[in-house]
């Protein structure tokens, strides 16, 4: 694999750490969007290498972290129906539902399978006919091809066994969503690199524009995320506001054209309800009507009871920014990550796990 | 086991001809089938003096301070490159006597078998337990068969024990470790977790990751001569990679330890791996690798004769322990940023994206 030392070169780390000190002269708030560059600021300890004047905020880019607690619980019942397979990708094991998660699902004889691509579950649907397989498609732009494909495959196919419960939630809106939200402070945003990897830049001019705040493409690597933080800075000195692509390596202007056909054939934008946060306008993809047979909400029309979060969890303050995961008052008391009480102490991705697990903020 | 090794087996030992081609419960209940199998080769692959007696227990001879460890072994799949649960079974035990300082001599080999485990692959695995056994020098004394309903177990389960002596200058305890003592790991890190990983979730990688399951008794045991009490503690990250057994060390001591990202020796392949399926090569399991904390006067002495080892070649130093932070361990990145390690909450679980 390429660029797993390039990107973590210590000399010019520092030569961007010495730039960003150069460059800074007052106090500015940047949120990077995406969960992976969360876990990147964390895990190798940039946080604490900024300077003072810069604070970073977490933003909502953690798929497990915003799926909603009632299809949670509806995947949770799903799995334990004793003719179905749910098949999932790995860090929604542990997210919280509202009387247990898929783990202990899977403990009490449910069939759940960890998959890293969703056509192995359309594997899986071919090799049992006499079971119904639902994939738990969660996720940003950047696993929606994938699932897409894995519908186009069922349908080619004929699989009637074959549907998935579809959480797809988009980053431009809920960015949107972050700046109209009151209590904002946010300066300028690192948006994320593998969502633009798929949909391109276009979406990011008028968000740039109409809310004047600068928006620099960023990579994930720890020196990806420190040029990313450079980018925006010297924009935010100059007083501008544009659109800026440091990912450019991987992330072209007009994103992956294919993928996006694909996505397109299959799913059309709805609102999308994003946990701990609210509904969203057009923040979401739901299956179009030629493909609603293997939409499993309809399918298996499952009625949950809307069950409310832990009434302790301040997640939604936490995915917009407003508060820091160590400001919240059960943060590594009642809420760690063997007894999460909201889904961002889960995955490594989301900033109440990654503070915890990295910064070692709830052992002082 | 050596390919060598290997192939010499499979010269040396054919599966005889046998009237049943399956394990079935009946090999399990102490009968006419239970003799039949043990009959049909396991006695014979096995033998040796103790084994040879057929009694209830092993009569041993043994003086001194000896060390004694138990471990059972569940890998899925039972067949992996590099290697299979029958070796791990052997290796596993003799590392864990070996990291106690000890010379490992007897064991004992329990299996609990799913009915309808193929009679060619307990064979394999049997050819792997004798192998390993002549590769580390240690006997199989005593053993046992169960045999469980299908769906009631993974193909074989196996449960080693074992002793030995332990090593004249060996002194081996964690409340020996002090500040400035030096923390050296004998490979690349995650081998085996990313080999097991890497066919157990149908991934298709260019090439095959190998685990790295091998016995440690004779290096270690080349070390402790040379270098005796200052080696203050050896550990083996199996379960829980690295980092797990780091921390725990901390917590149970009076000390903090640094660690340093940037020596950390992975095989570039298991790092891409690692990196593909968003997991922490830290957390990730080992076999035939063992972390030794020794003191700072003859660590870089040390650190080169382990190199000149065979199954030292990879070594690294990754660590110091320091009187800062005590019970913490703290990653410098390879950035040069700070961050504490912890241990993980339960299994590693691959990210979405």
């Amino acid at each position: 694999m390429k660029y797993m030392k390039e990107y973590r070169d210590p000399q010019l780390a520092k030569k961007y750490l010495d730039e960003i000190k150069r460059t800074v002269t007052q106090d500015w708030t940047i949120m990077e969007v995406c969960g992976g560059q969360t876990h990147s600021l964390v895990k190798n300890g940039i946080i604490e290498m900024l300077p003072e004047q810069i604070t970073m905020i977490h933003g909502p880019g953690c798929p497990v972290c915003v799926t909603p607690l009632n299809l949670i619980d509806k995947a949770i019942h799903l799995a334990l129906d004793k003719n179905v397979i749910l098949c999932s990708f790995g860090d929604m094991l542990r997210v919280p539902g509202s009387r247990m998660n898929l783990l202990e699902a899977k403990a009490k004889g449910a069939d759940i399978r960890v998959l890293y691509s969703p056509l192995e579950a359309v594997k899986i649907a071919e090799e049992n006919p006499e079971q119904d397989v639902v994939f738990f498609a969660v996720g940003f732009e950047t696993t929606a091809p994938a699932n897409a494909l894995s519908v186009i495959h069922a349908h080619r196919k004929g699989l009637s066994n074959y549907s998935i419960l579809a959480s797809h939630v988009l980053v431009p809106p809920a960015m949107k969503a972050v700046i109209n939200d009151e209590e904002n402070q946010i300066d300028g945003f690192l948006a994320a690199g593998h969502v633009c990897t798929i949909m391109g830049n276009a979406e990011y001019y008028p968000l740039s524009e109409q809310h004047g705040v600068p928006i620099v493409v960023t990579g994930f690597e720890p020196l990806d995320v420190l040029q990313g933080i450079l980018m925006v800075l010297r924009q935010l000195e100059a007083d501008k506001t544009g659109v800026e692509n440091q990912y450019s390596r991987i992330v072209k202007e007009e994103g992956n054209t294919e993928a996006q056909k694909m996505i397109f054939e299959v799913f059309e934008v709805k609102d999308q309800m994003w946990r701990g946060i609210g509904e969203i306008p057009d923040s979401g993809f739901a299956l179009k009507d030629k493909y609603q047979a293997f939409d499993a909400t309809k399918k298996y029309n499952v009625e949950i009871e809307e069950a409310p979060e832990h009434p302790d969890c301040i997640s939604g303050q936490i995915m917009k920014g407003i508060k820091k995961p160590y400001e919240c008052s059960q943060f590594g008391k009642k809420c760690k990550p063997t007894n999460p009480l909201g889904a961002p102490m889960v995955s490594s991705e989301g900033a109440c796990a990654a503070y915890y697990h990295f910064s070692g903020l709830a052992e002082k | 086991m050596t390919n060598e090794n290997k192939i010499r087996m499979q010269l040396q030992c054919p599966m005889p001809k046998l009237d049943f081609d399956v394990i079935t419960l009946g090999h399990g209940s102490g009968g006419t089938l239970t003799n039949k199998l043990l009959d049909c080769g396991v006695f014979d692959i096995l033998s040796n003096n103790f084994l040879d007696k057929r009694h209830d227990g092993a009569f041993l001879n043994m003086n001194g301070q000896m060390a004694f460890s138990t471990d059972s072994f569940l890998v899925s799949p039972i067949f992996f490159p590099g290697g299979n649960i029958g070796e791990i079974a052997v290796n596993g035990t003799v590392n864990d006597l070996a990291v106690c300082g000890a010379q490992p001599k007897y064991l004992s080999l329990s299996f609990i078998i799913e009915e309808g485990l193929k009679m060619t692959e307990f064979w394999e695995v049997l050819l792997a337990i004798r192998s390993a056994c002549e590769e580390a020098n240690v006997k199989i004394v005593t053993g046992d068969t169960k045999v469980v309903e299908k769906g009631k177990g993974d193909k074989i389960f196996i449960n080693t024990s074992g002793v030995g002596a332990i090593h004249p200058k060996a002194n081996i305890d964690e409340g020996n470790i002090k500040k400035g003592d030096k923390i050296i790991v004998s490979g690349n890190i995650a081998t085996h977790g990313m080999s097991i990983m890497s066919i157990r979730e149908g991934l298709d990688f260019d090439t095959t990751i190998e685990s790295d399951t091998t016995n440690l008794n004779h290096t270690i045991s080349q070390l402790l001569d040379e270098y005796g009490e200052n080696i203050h503690l050896l550990k083996d990250p199996t379960r829980g990679g690295v980092a797990t057994v780091l921390k725990e060390i901390a917590e149970s001591s009076k000390f903090g330890i640094d660690l340093f990202e940037n020596n950390l020796p992975i095989d570039e392949q298991v790092g891409s791996a690692c990196e593909l399926l968003g997991l922490d090569p830290l957390y990730v399991a080992n076999e035939g690798l063992f972390i030794s904390f020794v003191d700072a006067s003859i660590a870089d002495s040390f650190l080169d004769s382990l190199k000149q080892l065979d199954k030292g070649k990879n070594a690294q130093m990754i660590g110091t322990v320091v009187e800062e932070h005590p019970k913490q361990v703290i990653l410098e990145s390879s950035i040069g940023g700070k961050r504490v390690v912890n241990m993980l909450p339960g299994e590693q679980l691959p990210r979405i994206c």
